[in-house]
């Protein structure tokens, strides 16, 4: 596995936020093999969202390199960027993932409308939806309720449920379980690392715990990735 | 599906679009309604006098003309002798001809001196004649036949007694001679609401103990010698003149003006109504205004509530531009979503217009009579919908375009 291209990787990147020039994120390698799990750890203000947003695409690095896929993002206009997102990155975010006044199947089904390749790999999406739904522990009537009426569990598995339609190369779980009781975290992992891995997608999740460790290939801190000796670009 | 969603989006947040709606919805069925009433205006205004061909006056001008014959409103600078009346009457183009002798008053209303076949020959609203609500045409030489306004106001029945006055708003009342109320007429919407009508006798008769407009010193005629007396008048204000054929009209009316005995003048009651609104119609451009800014109003309450809604969407943007969507769908997603409410206002309107016009319809007709038509929406009703429609989306395109400043600032990441 160690000699397959990365899926991502970060070369040089310098970001700092316009009119905070105080502030910036500079990481001069930051690497992920198709298929690897890993752990990133840092607490808040240690650059984790800038970080993310980098890598999705709604931020662009004033300098250095951001890569998906063997594609250098910044070479996207900002139209195929948000198409790029939408084709090759699931994401999770620590709360307030879906759109509570829409079904669950809506939700689940949002991110193939704007990822068509991601919506030619199934054959019926709702089927799929059903069925991820289903190996997410999420009950048989799920698909039609409304999302804001889920408990807070609920909604993250359908968050999950989400990222993974499709299989997308990447997904990327911003605190995914912070919002969940101990129990429940761990089986949300537990579904989400058999549904990746069953795909071979790889799976990058950002956390300030350093427990969840132990089921992921790699544990980084954001403290190893991060430079804060910001150059003057 | 992203229909799907924005429609749910509007969904979730019920209360305040409803409100939106319903303020989009009231100011259309206000500005609909006000161009109605309009309408209805214009068309009872131009109905106020059908099926007369010409109306002969002295010469003066044709506003004028017909705004004493017709609406009773200012005064003959001169009478028309029965001569002219005679020879106009004897002419073989006319069918018929109706004298009305105006100058005289029963509190506020105008008594007007006229013939029995003026209640054959006056319609109204498209053909529609007089009718007689109460009572009977008057019959008696001292008998009047009151409007409905007059008998509203001055809480006449038949019989009652009336004393005719001398002039308009005088002093002078023919006391000696009065007259009883023989019937009362259905109200019209026309100034015949407001008229008293006697026989062109009458007119004469009170005014036989009169000189130049005062009462002769002591001289009192007994009613019954009145009645036997030759009341032939010498002059009468104006004539309605109806035509054998259409095609006579324009010839009538040009040998009329010719006539070389006396000046006078005859007129096309119709070209003369629309002459008249061209002046009254200043005032439906300002009420239009004003309900044009009460649309206004409406959509600029609209942007508001988009305005405000905005902050506590900034998570459902970010949703969305997660999942791949472009700044421009959210921009979309706004501007759909105020079309949507636009039209559904405007619709609800027109129903609002509708179930208004229905219920007030009769109530109008007889307060006012003014008759409103309940038709079809009408080609420039779905333009003014459209128009709304339109203007919603252009209004809508302010927040929505902070949206999409908002969205690309934001990314997916909401910090809240």
């Amino acid at each position: 596995m160690s000699d397959a291209a990365p899926i991502l990787d970060l070369e040089d990147v310098r970001y700092s936020w316009p009119g905070r020039g105080t502030f910036g994120l500079y990481v001069p390698r930051f690497s992920l093999k198709a298929g690897e799990t890993v752990l990133l750890l840092g607490e808040s203000g240690s650059g984790k969202s800038t970080l993310l947003s980098l890598i999705c695409g709604t931020i662009i690095a004033q300098s250095g390199s951001v890569s998906v896929a063997g594609k250098n993002i910044a070479n996207l206009s900002a139209g195929q960027r948000d198409r790029f997102r939408a084709e090759q990155i699931g994401l999770i975010f620590q709360q307030f993932n879906l759109l509570p006044y829409a079904s669950v199947e809506d939700n689940i089904l949002l991110p193939l409308q704007f990822a068509p390749r991601r919506r030619a790999r199934i054959v019926s999406p709702r089927d799929e939806a059903m069925r991820l739904c289903h190996d997410l522990g999420l009950p048989e009537d799920v698909m039609k309720t409304w999302a804001g009426t889920l408990s807070v569990g609920q909604q993250q598995r359908v968050a999950a449920a989400r990222a993974l339609i499709g299989a997308p190369p990447l997904i990327i779980a911003d605190e995914p379980t912070s919002a969940l009781d101990a129990a429940t975290q761990t089986a949300f992992l537990d579904v989400l690392f058999s549904q990746s891995r069953s795909t071979g997608t790889t799976l990058l999740m950002v956390s300030h715990d350093a427990r969840l460790g132990a089921q992921f290939d790699r544990v980084l801190h954001m403290s190893e990735i991060t430079s804060n000796e910001v150059e003057p670009a | 599906m992203i229909l799907r969603l924005a429609l749910g989006s509007l969904w979730a947040r019920i209360l305040t679009v409803a409100m939106t709606v319903l303020a989009i919805a009231l100011s259309v069925a206000l500005f609909l309604g006000v161009e109605k009433v309009r309408t209805g205006a214009k068309a009872s205004f131009a109905d106020t006098i059908s099926g007369t061909d010409l109306i002969v006056g002295a010469r003066s001008g044709s506003v004028q003309l017909l705004l004493y014959s017709v609406f009773r409103i200012g005064n003959a600078t001169n009478n028309l002798t029965w001569e002219s009346y005679q020879d106009i009457a004897a002419r073989p183009e006319v069918d018929w001809i109706v004298p009305i002798s105006l100058g005289d008053s029963h509190r506020q209303f105008r008594v007007m001196g006229t013939s029995t076949a003026f209640f054959d020959r006056y319609k109204y609203r498209s053909g529609q004649s007089l009718a007689v609500r109460d009572g009977e045409i008057m019959a008696d030489l001292f008998d009047a036949v009151i409007g409905a306004d007059v008998a509203a106001t001055l809480r006449y029945r038949t019989d009652d007694p009336i004393v005719v006055s001398h002039g308009l708003a005088s002093f002078t009342h023919h006391d000696d001679q009065p007259f009883r109320v023989s019937g009362i007429l259905e109200k019209t919407g026309t100034p015949v609401d407001r008229t008293v009508i006697v026989s062109l006798e009458a007119i004469e008769a009170i005014h036989v103990d009169w000189q130049s407009g005062a009462r002769i010193q002591g001289q009192s005629t007994p009613a019954d010698t009145v009645r036997q007396m030759d009341l032939q008048p010498q002059a009468v204000t104006a004539a309605l003149v109806g035509v054998k054929s259409r095609l006579q009209v324009f010839g009538l009316q040009r040998s009329i003006n010719e006539y070389s005995q006396e000046p006078l003048l005859a007129i096309l009651p119709g070209v003369a109504l629309q002459e008249l609104w061209q002046i009254v119609g200043v005032a439906e451009i300002a009420l239009m205004g004003v309900s044009g800014m009460v649309v206004v109003t409406a959509l600029i309450g609209m942007m508001a509530t988009i305005f405000s809604s905005l902050n506590e969407r900034r998570r459902e943007m970010a949703i969305f531009r997660a999942m791949g969507a472009r700044p421009r769908i959210i921009l979309g997603m706004l501007v759909l979503e105020a079309a949507v409410m636009a039209a559904i206002g405007g619709l609800l309107g027109l129903v609002l217009l509708y179930a208004g016009l229905f219920m007030a319809q009769p109530i109008v007709d007889r307060a006012f009579g003014l008759w409103l038509p309940v038709e079809a929406p009408t080609l420039r009703e779905m333009w003014v919908i459209m128009g709304v429609v339109v203007a919603g989306v252009i209004v809508s395109l302010v927040p929505a375009l902070r949206a999409y400043r908002m969205s690309l600032a934001d990314g997916m990441m909401v910090k809240i």
